[in-house]
């Protein structure tokens, strides 16, 4: 799929959804649309409220909050659309906590002679995280790649329902019994 | 839909459109009375219910207008332990739009059991507590809960047991599928002789009165449904009293005072128009139907001061707003080696009887609980909480969540709670809503002897779980009860007016024309799951109040 008609896919399939919330978000929503297909492709990246450096670092620690292994993780669920998405809808309480942690995050960073937290190594990555994991600003974007690891994918993460699939949820809200292996 | 003037004198006002004030507006309608009901949510997919959205995230962070529950953040509520502390805000909330509580409930139908309407006078009292039989019989409510299950349409099997009400006529629908928790539950139950049945709800199983059968779809307790398959009043009473002609509904019409004149009469209701800039309205009615449920009820009263009635309306006795029981619950967890996929389909599947009577002297404490097998989640609530024993982040994290998934099964246990005298809803002296009105303030400590029930439920429930097969076992923390949408018990009925709120007609003992019908009337609480007797209350007290209106007096 071309960059344009995947964008186009991307617009099409939100404007299938009635919730007003949506609606009203609508230019942050597109611009989401942008940077996650801009973070699946490698191509600039323009987010609505991340810098494209706090985008980086930020796609870093969901893909350490879960992680690519034999299976998709955070990062080709391009969850970092989503939270970029959250902090300016429904979850704008957060970014405060989002903004200050990210700069202490940067100023740790400094502190080790590193140029940003994206190009550390993974144990050092983990290492970080696990020193700021009961912080507001990691416990926001823990949250925030949850969801949009699991949120339906026009929200702009769970794309191609990667989330969905690793969980084996199935989404078509019609089932016949027997739903699960116990069923009598 | 048929409109009224505020001016307009009308039979009724009726304060609430959920599992009460749904059958009272239809009710009364259909005897030719003219109805407004004001409700302070909105209309959420009210007509229109295909556009319910299953989109979790939209439901967790819904707009203004697709809010289905109470908001804390608005409909402010505070919260202590006891009155020796300062109350801190609380997350009370409850179901908030056309439809109420039944939009978006769970949908379980029990009836009471016949003993649950004298359990005083068959087991006796418990010290610290409230306990009284109600001034209603099972034989008396028996005809109105038949009347309940086939006029909204429930869903259940007959089963002739001791741990079911006996019933004149069967369930108008064939039960739900009892998914693998329910298979579970049973087998289990075959090792232990237990009692297991389906569960009984308010979601149709086969097409009835116009709707369609359950689809299964999986996103049920907290969301609307999108096929009218979940009988809530929003659905299976409120359009058929539109239809009379006579009855118009009020959305985003939040009642902050029930208006009485000089002698002591209600004359109608003060609300804020919410859709034009809470402009106050005053709508002018013969009789006021309150269905507020179980907290807001008592607030309003509790509001609607006046120099006649100084304490609140219709609480000479200082009973509005005590008594709260808003349940108990707690259980266990299990992982199983297979997956149950208890996402598909509705929340509960099947629920385990046996220890719905009293039998304090083997169990050694006061109350039961019904026990209900299930495992209903969805994947951001999973994703957020839902995995056990595993990191919250990282690669141990996802290997739990792909393991674990759709793999675990719970029985979640609802349980009496005693009525105490000091459990209350009242106001908060300091904390204003959104509206400026006073926050409502919960006060709630379980009595002693409720600590020892929910101590049983989750031992029951881990003995279940394993002898179900689970592959791992896990109890729920005891934790005691900060209300909730099952609240009830804060207007209780009573034949003494120095003792309880309302009268067996749940016409308020202080007010001639003012009527108590929810939640709130309930002198016990049975075993926390009150809907469909509040279904079961509400034709009965509209039966007896649209008689009374046609000779003219309703002071019954």
């Amino acid at each position: 799929m071309s960059e344009d008609s995947r964008r186009q896919f991307l617009i099409q399939s939100m404007t299938g959804v009635s919730t007003a919330w949506l609606a009203a978000s609508w230019p942050q929503i597109a611009a989401a649309a942008e940077s996650s297909w801009g973070a699946y492709s490698g191509a600039t990246t323009q987010f609505a409220f991340f810098t494209p450096a706090q985008g980086a670092v930020v796609e870093a620690m969901a893909a350490q909050i879960i992680p690519t292994t034999d299976t998709p993780g955070a990062r080709e669920a391009q969850v970092i659309g989503f939270i970029d998405t959250a902090l300016m809808t429904f979850a704008t309480g957060q970014q405060a906590a989002v903004k200050a942690g990210l700069e202490e995050l940067s100023r740790r960073v400094s502190a080790m002679g590193a140029a940003s937290f994206a190009a550390l190594g993974n144990a050092q990555q983990i290492a970080m995280l696990t020193d700021i994991q009961t912080t507001p600003f990691f416990r926001a974007i823990r949250d925030l790649t949850v969801m949009g690891m699991f949120a339906a994918p026009q929200h702009g993460g769970n794309f191609n329902k990667v989330g969905w699939k690793l969980i084996d949820f199935d989404d078509s809200l019609n089932f016949h019994t027997p739903f699960g292996s116990y069923d009598v | 839909m048929q409109k009224y003037n505020p001016s307009d004198e009308v039979d009724f006002v009726v304060i609430g459109s959920g599992a009460a004030g749904g059958v009272m507006a239809r009710q009364l309608s259909q005897a030719g009375f003219s109805v407004v009901v004001l409700e302070q949510g909105g209309w959420g997919a009210f007509g229109h219910e295909q556009d319910y959205s299953k989109d979790e995230l939209s439901n967790r962070y819904p707009a203004e207008v697709d809010k289905l529950i109470s908001d804390p953040s608005m409909q402010r509520n505070t919260f202590r332990r006891n009155a020796s502390e300062k109350a801190t805000p609380g997350g009370h909330n409850y179901g908030c739009v056309v439809g109420g509580g039944t939009v978006t409930y769970g949908a379980s139908s029990w009836r009471h059991l016949p003993w649950e309407f004298n359990e005083a006078s068959t087991f006796g009292t418990l010290a610290g507590t409230g306990i009284a039989d109600w001034p209603v019989s099972y034989e008396e409510m028996e005809r109105y809960y038949t009347m309940a299950e086939w006029e909204l349409g429930i869903s259940g099997e007959r089963v002739d047991t001791p741990f079911m009400a006996p019933m004149s006529k069967p369930y108008p629908l064939p039960p739900q599928p009892i998914k693998s928790s329910g298979a579970l539950a049973k087998l289990a139950a075959a090792k232990l002789g237990l009692t297991v049945v389906p569960n009984v709800a308010a979601i149709i199983t086969e097409p009835y009165k116009g709707r369609g059968a359950c689809i299964n779809c999986g996103m049920c307790s907290g969301y609307g449904c999108q096929t009218k398959s979940r009988s809530s009043s929003a659905v299976a009473l409120l359009p058929e009293a539109v239809a009379t002609g006579k009855c118009e509904i009020r959305a985003n019409a939040y009642v902050r005072e029930i208006s009485v004149d000089r002698s002591g009469k209600v004359t109608g209701a003060i609300y804020l128009d919410k859709t034009a800039n809470n402009r106050e309205v005053f709508q002018k009615a013969k009789v006021v139907v309150l269905s507020a449920n179980g907290t807001e009820t008592p607030r309003l009263l509790l509001m609607s001061k006046s120099a006649r009635f100084a304490n609140g309306l219709a609480n000479s006795s200082g009973v509005v707003g005590k008594y709260l029981m808003s349940g108990n619950g707690g259980g266990a967890n299990a992982l199983f080696d297979h997956p149950l996929n208890e996402y598909k389909g509705c929340v509960t599947g099947a629920a385990v009887l046996d220890f719905v009577p009293n039998d304090v002297k083997t169990r050694g404490f006061y109350g039961g609980g019904r026990m209900t097998a299930r495992g209903f989640t969805s994947p951001i609530a999973y994703g957020l909480g839902g995995v056990h024993g595993a990191p919250t982040w990282g690669a141990g994290y996802k290997k739990a969540l792909i393991e674990q998934a759709n793999r675990k099964m719970s029985i979640s246990n609802f349980i009496s709670q005693m009525p105490v005298e000091t459990n209350c809803v009242d106001l908060d002296p300091d904390v204003k809503d959104a509206w400026g009105l006073p926050a409502m303030r919960i006060t709630s400590t379980s009595h002693p002897n409720d600590f020892k029930a929910m101590e049983f439920f989750r031992d029951k429930s881990v003995e279940i779980l394993k002898a179900a097969g689970a592959r791992e076992v896990w109890a729920d923390t005891i934790s005691d009860s900060r209300g909730g949408a099952h609240s009830r018990g804060t207007c209780r009925m009573g034949n003494d007016p120095k003792t309880s709120v309302v009268n067996k007609f749940h016409r308020a003992h202080d007010v001639p024309n003012l009527f108590v019908v929810d939640g709130s009337s309930f002198v016990t609480g049975g075993r926390n799951h009150p809907t469909m007797t509040i279904s079961a209350l509400a034709f009965r007290a509209a039966e007896h109040l649209a008689a009374a209106a046609k000779t003219g007096d309703v002071k019954i």
